[in-house]
């Protein structure tokens, strides 16, 4: 890999010294930066998320522990609320890629289309996940009746969180564009943000699955990780 | 993206004209720095100050009323907490990070100048909400720098109610403000060096912080995480560390969370935060030893690699902090394996940086002084950390004075006299004068020898058997009546450490308006910093045209050279090709 041959090398070296003279680093690329920064950024958000899981695993060990998913009274036993907000969450990606792809053909008003219709199901999927909260609670699954709820809700908030964030930024993005008005630089920016979009979406399907494991199955995730 | 550009724009930029925009909303990297500098050593001489009190106490018990077992635990908590993370990460990393980073590898400034603004207030903010908890009811927490639960959110703990809530708050702002600020670094470091400058080039000082920003984007999060739980389980009643559990004879709402989490999410972050203030430490220090010792540095390669290893391994010794909180035997085997693993790139570095003394040209300035005294320092810390790494050893030890002995040797002076070192070293660069060398040299000699007068007697104590955070011992049989004579005088050698950073001060602001005018490089350095235009460098730091880089940082007395420093935007000569390479350069 060529992060070993960097380490290999010998910067003390003259003749070495001599050759690379001729070498520039990286050219200059504006979005470079950009994109280095969204790879930290998703590398923190799994590790966050993934500290997150393995502490619920590890509680998930405590005989108070009730899952919510299982038998018949629990709540994502039949899991079709969630499925439709994975659906939301799953068109708002497709409308940002949708959006990305018009944008890079130079189709402005699909664009336009495209994340419009991409921050529509963005926050529709955070006020359905907000309802499916309400729902719960109407149901008595408080946060902190049981630890399967505090995670329910502390990972739902957090998600729902980082969409936010990204919310802001695609905002920040449209709006210099409309501003500094060159249409072109869109695709650029927009790239990111659906990466990001995808990533969320990625993030959520981890956690729909986790939250809706049946109790074998999470002591069977639970036993791999050593708890 | 209009900001992204900055960092390597090609032509000249200009300084910002209103005096807001210049020193308070600023997004030049270097007034960053400084006032995440400030910020940090502000909140650090409270931390000192805190220390002190703590010392009076222990070393005269009974003396003053003022201090009561309560205060006691809130002091040794704030000052644990500011000393690690509000003084030493944020120097380290917000203020020599922002002010090196970009003169170093060559750029105008951060690549997102604006989110490093944010990073500064978010960090402010934090302080203050940290320093706030002096003044609600009940004060600040008392449950330690650890925050263990379920004691830290329980009556009886001093500021159980508002105290922990701040912190917990303060340290969550702080968290999200080392992001935005790491997230700025990293990304520096990889797209904003400029022609010529190869990772393989860059000072080890980039290389250290660069290792301990990554590190630290990936340990915070399990602070965050931990934080955030406790929240919960303070304001909401969940049960995520808190078990079941009867208090001042009340059954509470609590069921069976786990304490033990917490424990293992804290030191998944502990540790690492250790090797966070430690590895820029290692980086500075080394280039401050090549410069005045006017030596290539000992091994570059396996400096780099040391670092970076030893980046790596710092997520997997964490336990070595919970040997007493019971583990399985193999699990004990498994840390304590690791953590003396963790000692081979550790040592090497101490070697190199022996051998890069080694039939150097020693000149032994101020700033040289301080990181010659690091190198004993830190021998000495880590020699008990081997010590402590062994289950057997430990578990007498643990929470004992010897802990608090070995920890203060290794991550609290030693990255304390590295950053003195480096305020010294790089003094002139920041404010283009020179520090008065007497005081100096003044204050070396007290933070040196004041602090063995402190920690090597606080070991002895140890393994008597004092055990930390307490208040007072009252009369117990194993622990002898001269134990508090050596207490008393560690605490006057403790204030007496304390004043003598008076010396500092008065030197740091004395020397800005009147310190001798250095001029460009005063040192002879290699290193690009030194290279700039202007002295302080100007906004933009490059003038017009940013610098190549033509060779490594070390090209300190290469023979046949017409000085003993060849700066890294020197073209290598054609002499330097054929000759020379068999003589030198290890
Ligand atoms: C003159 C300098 C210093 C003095 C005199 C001093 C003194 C003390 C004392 C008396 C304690 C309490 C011990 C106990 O009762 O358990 C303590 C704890 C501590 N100190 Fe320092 N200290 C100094 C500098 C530092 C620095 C630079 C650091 C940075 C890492 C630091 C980090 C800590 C930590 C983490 C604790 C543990 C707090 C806790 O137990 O929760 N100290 N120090
Ligand atoms: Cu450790």
């Amino acid at each position: 890999m060529s992060i070993f041959k960097t380490l290999r090398e010998k910067p003390w070296d003259a003749q070495v010294a001599a050759a690379g003279n001729a070498v520039a680093v990286a050219p200059i690329d504006p979005q470079g930066a950009a994109r280095i920064a969204l790879r930290f950024i998703m590398a923190i958000v799994s590790v966050l998320f993934l500290l997150f899981i393995i502490t619920f695993l590890s509680r998930s060990q405590y005989p108070d522990f009730q899952s919510l998913a299982g038998q018949p009274w629990q709540p994502f036993t039949d899991p079709t609320r969630l499925w439709i907000n994975t659906g939301i969450l799953a068109i708002a990606s497709l409308a940002m890629q949708f959006g990305l792809a018009s944008a890079r053909s130079a189709h402005l008003n699909r664009a336009i289309v495209g994340i419009s219709s991409a921050v529509f199901f963005s926050i529709l999927f955070l006020l359905a996940q907000l309802d499916l909260w309400q729902h719960l609670y109407a149901l008595g699954f408080y946060v902190n009746t049981n630890p399967a709820n505090s995670y329910f809700y502390v990972l739902t908030a957090l998600h729902g969180l980082h969409m936010m964030g990204g919310l802001i930024v695609l905002a920040n993005v449209v709006f210099r564009v409309w501003y500094d008005g060159s249409p072109e630089s869109l695709s650029g920016p927009l790239q990111l943000c659906t990466t990001y979009w995808h990533f969320l979406l990625g993030v959520w399907l981890v956690l729909f699955a986790l939250l809706t494991s049946r109790p074998e199955t999470i002591n069977a995730l639970a036993a791999m990780c050593g708890f | 993206m209009q900001h992204v550009a900055i960092a390597d724009q090609t032509e000249e930029l200009h300084d910002p004209h209103s005096f807001i925009t210049k020193y308070v909303w600023s997004q030049d990297h270097k007034v960053i720095a400084i006032q995440y500098g400030g910020t940090a050593i502000f909140v650090g001489l409270v931390a000192l100050v805190l220390s002190g009190l703590m010392r009076l106490q222990l070393g005269f018990p009974e003396s003053f009323d003022f201090i009561d077992p309560s205060a006691y635990l809130q002091f040794v908590t704030m000052h644990g907490m500011i000393m690690v993370i509000y003084l030493l990460t944020a120097l380290l990393l917000g203020g020599f990070g922002n002010y090196l980073i970009p003169l170093m590898i060559g750029a105008r400034d951060m690549v997102f100048p604006y989110l490093n603004m944010l990073s500064f207030w978010f960090y402010l903010l934090s302080v203050i909400i940290l320093l706030s908890s002096f003044f609600v009811p009940g004060g600040p927490t008392g449950a330690g720098w650890t925050l263990y639960p379920p004691q830290a959110i329980l009556e009886g703990t001093p500021g159980y109610d508002w105290g922990i809530i701040l912190m917990l708050a303060s340290l969550a702002v702080f968290i999200i403000a080392f992001t935005m600020g790491g997230l700025n670094y990293v990304t520096t470091v990889l797209q904003a060096r400029t022609h010529g400058m190869t990772l393989m080039r860059m000072p080890l000082t980039i290389w250290g912080i660069f290792t301990a920003t990554v590190l630290g984007l990936l340990a915070f999060p399990a602070l965050l995480v931990s934080a955030i739980m406790m929240m919960l389980d303070k304001l909401i009643g969940t049960s995520f560390f808190m078990p079941a559990l009867v208090s001042l004879g009340e059954n509470l709402d609590y069921t069976g969370g786990s304490p033990v989490l917490f424990q293992h999410l804290f030191w998944f972050f502990g540790h690492p935060e250790v090797y966070i203030v430690a590895l820029p430490a290692f980086g500075m220090v080394s280039d401050v030893l090549a410069t005045h010792a006017r030596k290539n540095i000992f091994g570059y390669r396996m400096m780099v690699w040391a670092i970076v290893a030893i980046g790596g391994l710092s997520f997997i010794v964490w336990a070595h902090h919970m040997y007493v909180s019971g583990m399985h035997p193999a699990f004990g085997f498994f840390f304590a394996t690791t953590t003396l693993i963790i000692a081979v790139p550790t040592a090497i570095k101490v070697y190199n940086w022996v051998l890069t003394l080694w039939q150097g040209n020693i000149h032994l300035t101020v700033p040289m002084l301080f990181a010659i005294g690091f190198i004993f320092t830190f021998t000495h810390g880590g020699l008990t950390g081997l010590f402590l790494g062994n289950v057997v050893i430990d578990l007498p030890l643990s929470d004992t004075y010897f802990v608090v002995a070995h920890f203060h040797m290794v991550m609290g002076v030693s990255p304390i006299m590295v950053l003195f070192a480096a305020i010294y070293h790089w003094y002139p660069l920041m404010t283009g004068r020179m520090f008065n060398v007497t005081l100096g040299k003044l204050h070396f000699w007290f933070t040196f020898l004041g602090t063995y007068a402190i920690y090597l007697p606080m070991h002895y104590i140890g393994i008597l058997g004092v055990p930390r955070r307490y208040f007072a011992m009252g009369t117990t049989d194993f622990i002898p009546e001269s134990a508090q004579t050596l207490n008393a005088s560690i605490t006057v050698s403790a204030l007496i450490v304390g004043m003598s950073q008076l010396f500092f001060l008065a030197n740091v602001f004395w020397s800005i308006r009147n310190g001798e005018k250095t001029g460009h490089n005063p040192w002879g350095a290699t290193s690009l910093e030194w290279q700039t235009p202007d002295v302080p460098p100007k906004h933009g730091n490059w003038g017009k045209e940013l610098p190549r880089v033509y060779r490594w940082a070390y090209d300190y007395s290469v023979p046949g050279a017409k000085e003993d420093f060849i700066p890294q935007n020197h073209p290598v000569t054609k002499e330097e090709q054929t000759g020379g390479e068999h003589e030198e350069k290890a």
